[in-house]
């Protein structure tokens, strides 16, 4: 495959040598580097901004909270609706042409909303019967009268979160009590779903869920999987994120909080995100990364690619960079 | 040296001399440098390394007193400080150098591994940082985690490595990528203290004049591409 | 322990600058223009040595 193979080739060097230290310059290059980083941190330090917490979202968004956690329970939020690797559903699975490499590689983080984000932490409260008799009726009833009561106490949130993302006035059935932090929402046919809703924004505004949701299989836990997926199908993250510049439409993956430099080397994995028809397409994530993924083995295999290789011969900076070569040959 | 009489070769003596005859002393440190190592675009590449050492040091403090030390202490937050302004840096110096690399087409010569393991390291450093911004424990290890998760996800790399799994991550991020990026970096430096740094593209003449006959008279011993040791009487 | 505070605090919303579809940090850009013009600083000055490497040139650089 001769085309691989450039047509220039560079023999061995035959000519001087001059001293070069090379222990010294990597001591000077090692004190240099760290004094510069010191100088950086003495005048910029870095940021850190505190977590959200579950409690935290409950609190400040706690009508956002409850849409959220109905939308769990009945199997229609973002996380439920996925797909692999957390469950078998579809609405977030990519593929590009033939190749369907997340439905391949399949469930391997199981999360069932309804129970972890849901039942399994109501259970956990103790000594409240009316929660106990409404956890008891919702695990006894049919997957379709659950679906019912689902829907009927999802859509005065779904009409209260269009109103506001719009703009206009929200209709009133669905109320906030400012002091107590409770919400109530008007809705026929939702069975115990009021009851649970209630008790489960009452578990996390007293910061029981997040642990719950921690520490729900062992002691120890290291896994934060399924309190972040909870959070991200809510709104408290994507609002913070907004505030600090750091949302994929406005190339926040490149950014940093705050006022501080951010990932620069990222430029070229965000900048596809910004350009149609990637932009729209529900398929964008796989596109990118196997864009990103041939420009990366192109990077490592320039040697072998006519034209790319060749270039640095043509647009002859390296004629800066050899100056004083070039000039010692002409003046012999 | 191997025992008298039966010089059987044992495994160890082969490796070493494998390891002599690609590397001998003279050219794995050498006193001197050819000539036209003379641009200051060549300390980028040590600076990079540098770069990596700071982060490698002050990685290692943020290691030794746990992952939550640097949200409460302010000695922890400055040394979390040197660790971020050391990652920027290193990223700075890297792609300076991948530059100048290629503007002096570096791969030529035999030196496509040199090449190839260089841009692999940068390849692998773009992880190591992701591990690392995953595990800071804060709103913005919250925030890029559940972002990164859908790009992982999406090519099936989410089933096995999971950055919202902070343990995962933080394994990652202070073993196993620093591994992997530390033993590319002495793969690619060792390749070049082999091969050498790459000679300028000929121009319209040749290599230098020939070198002066030995102190004896006899010709010029052919150079076998080793560098001597320093010469003496020159200005270090 | 004395501990200090960053002698600036950059702990605000950035500043963004948007050109058509661009939109890039005021911090991310000048770590972006700094890499151009130490590039081009670093290709363009000369280097320290030079007598040094031209005697080495005119000596053939060998102590042999």
């Amino acid at each position: 495959m001769s085309f691989l193979r450039s047509k220039y080739d560079t023999g061995p060097w035959k000519g001087a040598y001059a001293s070069y230290d090379l222990v010294k310059e990597l001591c000077i290059a090692v004190g240099v580097v760290a004094l510069l980083a010191i100088v950086l941190t003495v005048l910029f330090s870095s940021p850190d901004e505190k977590p959200s917490t579950v409690a935290q979202w409950s609190r400040q968004m706690p009508i956002n909270f409850v849409a959220t956690a109905a939308k769990e329970l009945d199997g229609t939020s973002d996380t439920a609706e996925y797909g692999p690797p957390y469950n078998h559903n579809s609405a977030s699975v990519q593929h590009f042409l033939f190749l369907h490499p997340q439905r391949w590689l399949g469930v391997s983080h199981p999360i069932d909303t309804a129970e972890d984000y849901v039942i399994g932490p109501l259970e956990t409260v103790p000594g409240d019967p009316v929660l106990r008799s409404a956890l008891a009726e919702y695990r006894a009833a049919r997957a379709a009268t659950r679906k019912g009561w689902g829907e009927a106490y999802a859509k005065p949130l779904e009409e209260y979160e269009t109103a506001t993302e719009e703009k206009k006035t929200p209709p009133k059935t669905v109320a906030l009590d400012a002091s107590s932090g409770a919400v109530t929402v008007k809705a026929s046919g939702a069975g115990p779903v009021p009851a649970l809703m209630g008790g489960l924004l009452s578990l996390a505004q007293s910061g029981g869920l997040d642990g719950a949701l921690l520490t729900s299989n062992q002691f120890f836990q290291t896994d934060y999987t399924k309190p972040l997926l909870f959070m991200a199908d809510g709104g408290l993250l994507g609002e913070r994120a907004e505030a600090q510049h750091l949302l994929g439409e406005q190339w926040g993956m490149m950014n940093e909080t705050g006022s501080y430099p951010g990932q620069v080397w990222l430029w070229l994995y965000t900048l596809w995100y910004q350009v149609e028809p990637i932009k729209s397409s529900s398929n964008a994530d796989i596109q990118v990364m196997l864009i990103m993924g041939l420009l990366s083995l192109a990077l490592v295999c320039i040697p072998f690619i006519p034209g790319i290789r060749d270039l640095p011969r043509r647009i002859p900076i390296y004629k800066l960079i050899w100056k004083e070569h070039y000039r010692a040959q002409r003046s012999e | 040296m191997s025992a008298a009489g039966t010089p059987k070769p044992t495994w160890t003596g082969r490796v070493r001399e494998a390891a002599v005859e690609a590397l001998p002393p003279e050219k794995l440190l050498p006193d001197g440098q050819p000539t036209y190592v003379a641009s200051w675009i060549y300390i980028f590449g040590v600076a990079s390394i540098a770069a990596l050492i700071v982060i490698i040091g002050s990685g290692t403090i943020l290691a030794l007193k746990g992952p939550a030390w640097w949200h409460y202490t302010g000695i922890g937050h400055f040394f979390n400080s040197i660790h971020l302004w050391a990652v920027e840096l290193f990223f700075f110096a890297m792609v300076v150098h991948l530059w100048g690399k290629y503007w002096m087409a570096a791969w030529r010569g035999g030196r496509t591994r040199v090449w190839i393991t260089g841009a692999i390291t940068f390849l692998v450093a773009v992880p190591t940082a992701l591990t690392g911004y995953v595990s800071q424990q804060n709103f913005d290890a919250q925030w890029i985690a559940t972002q990164a998760k859908d790009g992982l996800n999406s090519v099936g790399v989410g089933a096995f490595f999971n950055v919202t799994n902070f343990g995962q991550m933080y394994s990652y991020h202070v073993f196993l990528l620093p591994l992997a990026v530390v033993g590319l970096v002495a793969a690619h430096v060792l390749l070049v203290r082999r091969h050498g740094v790459v000679p300028p593209f000929e121009l319209d003449r040749p290599a230098l004049a020939p070198r002066p006959p030995q102190a004896d008279g006899t010709p010029p011993s052919v150079p076998d591409g080793k560098p001597p040791s320093a010469p003496t009487g020159v200005a270090s | 322990m004395i501990v200090l505070a960053a002698v600036f605090n950059l702990n605000h919303p950035a500043r963004v600058v948007e050109w058509h579809f661009i939109q890039l940090s005021v911090a991310n850009l000048i770590v972006i223009a700094l890499m151009l013009v130490v590039f081009a600083l670093a290709v363009a000055l000369p280097f320290p040595g030079a007598r040094a490497r031209a005697i080495a040139r005119r000596t053939g650089g060998d102590p042999e």
